[in-house]
């Protein structure tokens, strides 16, 4: 073979090589199947993937169209949502009520769907204003979980600990599990689990509408009262289990559940999910203590999940139909009966079938004058991501220096908030 | 002045050589590499050093901000400095104990201790090992409540924090990713030492060399090209260290690191583009640092061959 046929060889080789994958690029791919809805789904761990297909299976019983569920890890979903929905999206996505779902309808990667929401029955206003946007729907709530302080009920009968109804029992509680060997469990390994206390204290101090402010950026974080928030904390944290920043939050249910802790601020899941089943009625929680008596306990925290329809969805009236039947009472029936860990947002769910758990959830939040969703769900998710969970574990790990932190939050969130 | 001439000359006749076809067929073969570096390599790297100067979310429009986000890089954002610390400290540790180790350990397996093949795999085993995985296996060991070590200690009641004590935690990543890197540069000494010739040695032992002197003063210079390379890829692990740190705590706490930053900020919700790309233009002048230095030295030193 010649030198130069070897060369034209080669050419060859490299075009073959690189242009199918050219062609492959600029091709659209087969078009959505209008029978079939496509659902992107967040719901990895077995227990909700699990419900989530009882529910679906539902749909397609009644209706004549399939549904195809593609999951993702849930934080691998949550760190590529912005691309995902920018390139092609299934027809309907798992997603979050609050701020992080009208960040995307504030960017237009969302269809609206207030035309779906004319038909639906049994949502509260507060739940409409978490699914809207300027006036606009773009949100079907489908389950919510409250945040409380967690515990084992068998142990504080065996202890003789009373839930605290205000924060001076919550810290003599607190100082006496520490007392007794079983302290207060605490982890923020994976970054968010304290989010919770900081949003309860600060509610409870300062108020929900001082709280919404602030997560909207418009309060300073050197106010003297968010100050405030951090001293409060600083009494809780000598009553903590050690190690915080070493334990992820399934450890801290399992501790809870091995009662090696007395008891935890969680979201209904985490503890919930940690326990056998046959452990499950032995979980109790009592709502975050009062701090100052003109808020009480008018705030819970409870996030909500739910479904929603991107710009660039395929299919928009299958997906359309599906949000339509996943609004009513029914089809949040179907999915609770899998998953005991959720609370139905549908005043016409049946709660016949609720765990004493369950019930008292619902009833926790009936009764909240304001449903708050979570820090990284109430601010802008850059401030949420790069500030604030380094900013807490810097607090966990030195109390002291709230001074220092609060300026340090105060410069990023003005760069931040400023683009 | 006559050898320039004949050169040029000699260069005409072969350009002479080549009919079109063949400049064409040049021509792609050489164009789709180049375009291929540009596209994939050279574009992102300039691209990247173009949007650290905009402020970006990845959905809308893209703001001209001038230096802002390097202000606030350096500044503002708590993480920075800590994390290019930790980056020189990783350089550093590799460098100053886990590459002289592995070649320790090359030193004493080459000398024939007994079992030597045994050890070479055993020592070599952790270098197939993804260093995500290296992560996953130093959660199992090292974690609070249910690692293998506290077990072990026994101490419940006062468990050792080794990956959230942000004191500790960065130690212990480093030992991890040592346990990986040691088998990797002792199998690169090893395969030089076998190189070495022994007459070198027969020689340096009649001319009264003792074996330290043997050593430093003919093996280890005759070693010269394992040794670059080996330097080479101690600069190149420490600077992508990001897997380990990523696997046990996102990179967090204790083990900031500039490419978990980077990470942080570009990737996910947060979508802080342009000031994600500030981070990364730092981090490429830091690498292009280490590799204009063993440039310039590389070719230094083979002039003076």
């Amino acid at each position: 073979m010649s030198r130069r046929n070897l060369l034209r060889g080669a050419a060859v080789g490299a075009g073959a090589v690189t242009l199918p994958a050219l062609l492959t690029g600029c091709g659209d791919g087969p078009g959505g199947n209008k029978n079939e809805v496509t659902v992107g789904s967040n719901a990895s761990d077995a227990v909700p993937k699990k419900a989530f297909a009882a529910a679906f299976d539902a749909y397609e019983k009644q209706s004549d169209k399939k549904v195809k569920v593609n999951t993702t890890e849930h934080n691998e979903f949550q760190q590529n949502i912005t691309r995902y929905l920018q390139g092609s999206p299934d027809n309907v996505f798992m997603w979050f009520a609050g701020y992080r779902m009208q960040y995307f309808a504030e960017k237009g990667l969302l269809i609206e769907i207030s035309d779906v929401w004319e038909d639906f029955k049994g949502f509260s206003p507060a739940l409409k204003e978490q699914s809207t946007h300027e006036g606009k729907q773009y949100f079907v709530p489908y389950y919510y979980y409250p945040w409380a302080v967690f515990h084992r009920k068998s142990l504080f009968e065996k202890q003789g600990y009373e839930q605290a109804k205000n924060w001076d029992q919550f810290i003599a509680l607190a100082k006496k599990m520490h007392k007794d060997g079983t302290p207060v469990a605490f982890c923020d390994k994976d970054g968010w689990p304290a989010m919770g206390t900081f949003d309860y204290i600060n509610m409870r101090l300062n108020g929900y509408d001082f709280h919404k402010s602030l997560m909207a950026g418009e309060e300073a974080w050197t106010d003297q009262k968010v100050k405030k928030v951090f001293d409060l904390w600083r009494e809780l944290m000598p009553y903590y289990q050690k190690g915080a920043l070493g334990r992820t939050w399934e450890e801290a249910g399992q501790g809870l559940q091995q009662r090696r802790t007395g008891m935890a601020v969680f979201g209904m899941p985490h503890p919930g999910s940690q326990f056998p089943v046959d452990e499950r009625d032995d979980i109790d929680f009592f709502a975050f203590p009062e701090i100052d008596p003109q808020f009480g306990q008018d705030a819970v925290e409870a996030p909500i999940d739910g479904f929603l329809i991107a710009k660039k969805s395929r299919n928009v009236e299958g997906a359309k139909d599906l949000l339509a039947w996943l609004g009513t009472a029914e089809a949040e029936d179907v999915y609770l009966k899998g998953d005991p860990n959720n609370v139905a947002v549908n005043d016409g769910a049946d709660t016949a079938k609720y765990s004493p758990l369950q019930k008292k959830s619902a009833e926790l939040v009936s009764k909240a004058k304001h449903i708050s969703q979570f820090l990284d769900r109430d601010t802008r998710p850059d401030f949420a991501q790069t500030v604030m969970i380094k900013a807490l574990q810097d607090f966990i790990s030195n109390p002291k220096d709230v001074d220092g932190l609060v300026n340090s939050i105060e410069r990023q969130k003005k760069d931040i908030f400023s683009t | 002045m006559p050898q320039k001439t004949a050169r040029r000359a000699g260069r005409r006749a072969t350009a002479r050589r080549f009919t079109r076809r063949d400049i064409a067929v040049l021509g792609v073969l050489l164009g789709i590499p180049v375009l291929l570096d540009i596209v994939i390599v050279w574009g992102p790297a300039l691209a990247s050093v173009g949007l650290s100067f905009t402020s970006w979310d990845g959905i809308g429009d893209i703001h001209w901000v001038g230096g802002d986000n390097y202000e606030n890089l350096v500044e503002d954002y708590p993480a920075f400095w800590p994390a290019v610390r930790h980056n020189l400290l990783w350089i550093a540790f590799l460098g100053l104990v886990a590459t002289p180790f592995g070649l320790f350990l090359a030193v004493l397996i080459d000398r024939g201790v007994r079992f030597s093949r045994f050890y070479q795999s055993v020592l070599y085993m952790p270098v197939v090992l993804s260093l995500a995985v290296v992560g996953f296996m130093a959660q199992l060991l090292l974690g609070t409540d249910q690692g293998v070590v506290n077990t072990i200690l026994d101490n419940r009641n006062d468990p050792v924090d080794w990956l959230g004590d942000s004191s500790i935690n960065l130690w212990m990543m480093m030992l991890a990713a040592s346990w990986r890197h040691t088998g990797y540069v002792m199998i690169l000494y090893l395969a030089g030492l076998k190189s070495v010739d022994p007459a070198l040695k027969e020689a340096a032992a009649i001319d009264g060399a003792n074996e330290r002197q043997t050593f430093f003063r003919v093996t280890l210079p005759t070693l010269r090209p394992v040794n670059v390379i080996v330097g080479v890829i101690t600069v190149i692990e420490a600077l992508r260290a990001f897997d380990i740190v990523y696997a046990v705590n996102k990179g967090r706490n204790g083990l900031e690191l500039l490419s978990v930053l980077i990470t942080d900020n570009i990737i996910g919700e947060a979508s802080r583009i342009g000031f994600g790309s500030a981070i990364a233009v730092f981090l490429l002048a830091v690498s292009l640092g280490f590799i204009v230095t063993f440039l310039v030295q590389e070719l230094r030193g083979a002039r003076e061959k």
